[in-house]
């Protein structure tokens, strides 16, 4: 039976354009521009210089905060300069350009495609080696991985969720690699169960992927602890609480993280990068990135080294269509728009989409018609149109006072406003503010 | 090289707007208008064209002359005000006092507030129930259907059932039996149907209700406000017959004459004028409902949808306080 969340949601059109689409493997681009902020949290202390050698897998950053990732080489060469780059935020950030040279992989990564089952390390050892690997959210938040499945003193991990929804309009890369890593994913997912200590699983997937849950019930079927839930069409799904509620029904409380409930919640495509990593050795210096746009000639998954440039991915899709009004850094729905192709994919790249100029703007705004859809679609239950309302009056005690924190910015509210509203504007002003204050108080 | 677009997510829009929200209510009301025209005949073209004229223009005018803003006349809302007050007066409301209620629903009722969304009542009924009191006469003589359908002038007109049944229960010793049994009031199918004196857009429940229900599917408008509304006053009305049927009709007869079904989902519906939340659209519509029955039974006024929406209109800012549940919250013990 198909389960979903309850409260509120939308549904906006799929346009899964490239389901259908295998992922291609690009050879590593003569040049890589690799970020050092690409995870949430601090960003990465490089530990190369000018002129360095660097093998492909390489550690050539490391993150020594706690929320913080370690990043690796994606190919082998010179370190040609750590400098800054333009990242999708539009803002020069610090990177390291590495000139490419031969094909020389690290020692110890394992480059064959034999599938390795047995899993023989420790629990312990399990998450020192995602640590050490750099492995990060690949859903788009990037949030470390290691620093989840470290479970906080006093609480209890039961259910690990694996967060297979692909919510996102258009973005098909989850669908491609469980079609195409099934076995890998399943083993990921054991690992991971190892990692927290828990007998049961939960692979969510969304109905408009038959062909995956298919595939993966039936590879997890040998497995009793791996269960596969169909799940409803509905953004925003692949949001961890909505999943948790969707998949075992329960709540996370507001404010609170999912182990709260007993849950962890990790992407399919970081299981599959932690099965590469445990099980080969191998650092995370790829990932699938889904090129696409209604006017893209042929749109794409690709498994691409981080740090090639964006305009590389394009090229091989044909080029930006004529009348292309808007690049995107993920779906539609939650993605960043950027200026300049030359962004390079990070981890967190899940996406590129060209939207039509008669798309990329805003539609015409009217007044408020107090029709009360933004609060029927609100996955939180908040009342997004009063939320609004106060941070455009810089009535920031008001916005407080109704939860704006509890926002994700998911922006259902301002996809069905009928009178145009630009609410998520409003609220990310509001809750940028009310954040602030709040701090502020604490101190 | 050209340049691309930078904004705050979603990149994407639903493709419901304003304007299309507007020209649903106005098709759902096609059906009833329909029946109209063939019980009323031209009488209802002529009532129509000049409320909605009239609200058209007022609102062009105020907006271009007096806020000195862009016209608004293209989101539909005009139209819609238009509409509704075309359906809430007699058929041969003289054109004149229809365009100084015209002004007052769009005038006062609207543009004071500063327009579209802005307003507490509905913008209709303030310019209905201004017409009701000041022009008590010509709002309460209603032409009888069918016969006064092929006449602009000069139509015989005669009360709804609603004041036929009040005015006779109001003699002592008069039993609702009695007042059925004479033939004063139409059988109930023809009620259904609206062969019976009212208002040129109320009269035919079964039409409006098909229109409701389009609104309901197209998800213009949402269950909640039009059930609670037709539920409480059901229940209402049923609970009084039971104590005294002598004294209180049945509750079909509630449901199917006056305008119920017009009130319940064309005008309690106005999202502008409505609650925010599921919750505090049920709580809207049983005030509705109850408000009905009261003012119809116990009230001076044989009719009372509009004064209870009125009333309940007023009670909207604090019925918005009642908050929906969040997700995930924290109940303090």
């Amino acid at each position: 039976m198909l389960k979903t969340f309850k409260m509120g949601g939308v549904h906006p059109e799929e346009c899964k354009l490239s389901e259908h689409s295998a992922i291609e493997t690009l050879e590593a681009p003569d040049t890589v521009y690799v970020m050092l902020n690409q995870n949430l949290g601090a960003p990465s202390v490089p530990v190369v210089n000018k002129g360095d050698k660097v093998k492909t897998g390489q550690l050539i950053a490391k993150g020594e905060a706690f929320i913080s990732a370690s990043i690796h080489s994606p190919v082998s060469g010179t370190v040609d300069k750590v400098d800054s780059w333009i990242d999708a935020s539009g803002y020069r950030k610090p990177v390291i350009i590495i000139k490419k040279e031969g094909d020389e992989w690290n020692d110890g990564i394992d480059t064959s495609k034999e599938l390795v089952k047995e899993i023989k390390a420790s629990k312990e050892e399990i998450i020192d080696i995602i640590k050490n690997s750099g492995i990060v959210g690949l859903g788009g938040a990037a949030f470390p991985t290691h620093v989840k499945l470290m479970v906080p003193q006093g609480k209890k991990a039961e259910h690990l969720i694996i967060n297979a929804v692909e919510c996102e309009p258009y973005l098909t890369a989850d669908h491609r690699l469980m079609l195409e890593k099934g076995e890998e994913i399943i083993i990921g997912v054991q690992i991971l169960m190892k990692a927290l200590d828990v007998t049961k699983a939960i692979i969510g997937i969304e109905n408009n992927k038959p062909d995956a849950i298919a595939h993966l019930t039936k590879l997890a079927a040998s497995f009793p602890g791996i269960q596969v839930q169909g799940l409803k069409v509905k953004y925003p799904q692949g949001a961890e609480k909505q999943l948790i509620k969707a998949a075992i029904n329960r709540e996370v409380p507001s404010g609170k993280l999912p182990i709260e409930v007993g849950c962890v919640v990790q992407n399919v495509g970081t299981t599959f990068a932690v099965y590469e990593a445990v099980q080969k050795k191998k650092p995370l210096i790829e990932r699938v990135v889904t090129v696409t746009g209604k006017k893209v000639s042929k749109p794409s998954n690709f498994m691409v080294r981080i740090g090639t440039p964006v305009s590389v991915l394009i090229d091989k899709c044909g080029g930006i269509p004529e009348g292309t009004g808007k690049m995107i850094n993920g779906g539609p729905m939650m993605g960043k728009a950027f200026t300049s192709a030359e962004i390079t994919v990070t981890k967190g790249t899940s996406g590129i989409l060209l939207m039509d100029e008669n798309e990329s703007g805003r539609v015409k705004e009217h007044n408020c018609i107090r029709c009360a859809r933004c609060t029927m679609v609100c996955p939180m239950g908040l009342e997004p149109y009063l939320l609004a309302m106060a941070a455009d009056t810089a009535n920031w005690e008001i916005a407080e006072q109704h939860h704006i924190m509890d926002c994700m910015e998911c922006g259902s509210c301002h996809f069905t406003c009928p009178s145009g509203r630009q609410l998520l504007d409003s609220l990310r002003l509001g809750k940028n503010k009310v954040g602030a204050i709040m701090r502020a108080r604490k101190n | 090289m050209s340049l691309f677009t930078i904004s705050g997510s979603p990149h994407l829009h639903d493709r419901d707007n304003t304007p299309r929200v507007m020209r649903l209510v106005v098709i759902a009301m096609l059906p009833a208008f329909a029946a109209s025209l063939y019980l009323f005949g031209l009488g209802a073209v002529k009532t129509m064209a000049v409320a909605i004229i009239s609200c058209i223009l007022f609102e062009y005018l105020i907006q271009r002359y007096m806020l000195k803003g862009k016209s608004t006349i293209g989101d539909w809302s005009a139209i819609v005000t238009g509409i509704l007050l075309g359906f809430n007066v007699p058929s041969n409301i003289p054109v004149w006092m229809l365009i100084v209620g015209s002004l007052i629903a769009i005038g006062i009722g609207k543009m004071s507030f500063g327009g579209l969304g802005k307003n507490p009542f509905n913008p209709a009924l303030v310019g209905r129930v201004f017409m009701l009191i000041s022009f008590p006469v010509q709002m309460t003589s209603w032409p009888k259907p069918i016969e006064s359908a092929s006449q602009l002038t000069d139509v015989i007109t005669g009360p709804t059932p609603l004041g036929i049944l009040k005015e006779n229960l109001a003699r002592p010793g008069t039993t609702v039996q009695q007042v059925v049994d004479s033939g004063a009031i139409p059988d109930y199918a023809q009620m259904l149907m609206g062969n019976m004196g009212g208002s040129l857009g109320e009269v035919s429940a079964l039409l409006l209700l098909l229109g409701g229900l389009f609104l309901i599917f197209k998800k213009v408008i949402t269950w909640h406000i039009p059930v609670s509304f037709i539920l409480s006053s059901v229940i209402f009305a049923g609970i009084l017959w039971m104590v005294d049927p002598t004294q209180y009709i049945d509750p079909l007869f509630h449901l199917v004459t006056g305008g119920l079904m017009l009130g319940a989902f064309f005008m309690a519906t106005d999202m502008v004028t409505s609650p925010m939340t599921k919750g505090g659209m049920l709580i809207f519509g049983i005030g509705c409902g109850v408000l009905t029955i009261l003012i119809r039974v116990f009230g001076a006024y044989p009719e009372g949808v509009s004064f209870a929406i009125l009333i309940m209109n007023a009670f909207v800012p604090l019925i918005d306080k009642i908050k929906p549940k969040r997700f995930g919250e924290v109940v303090k013990s």
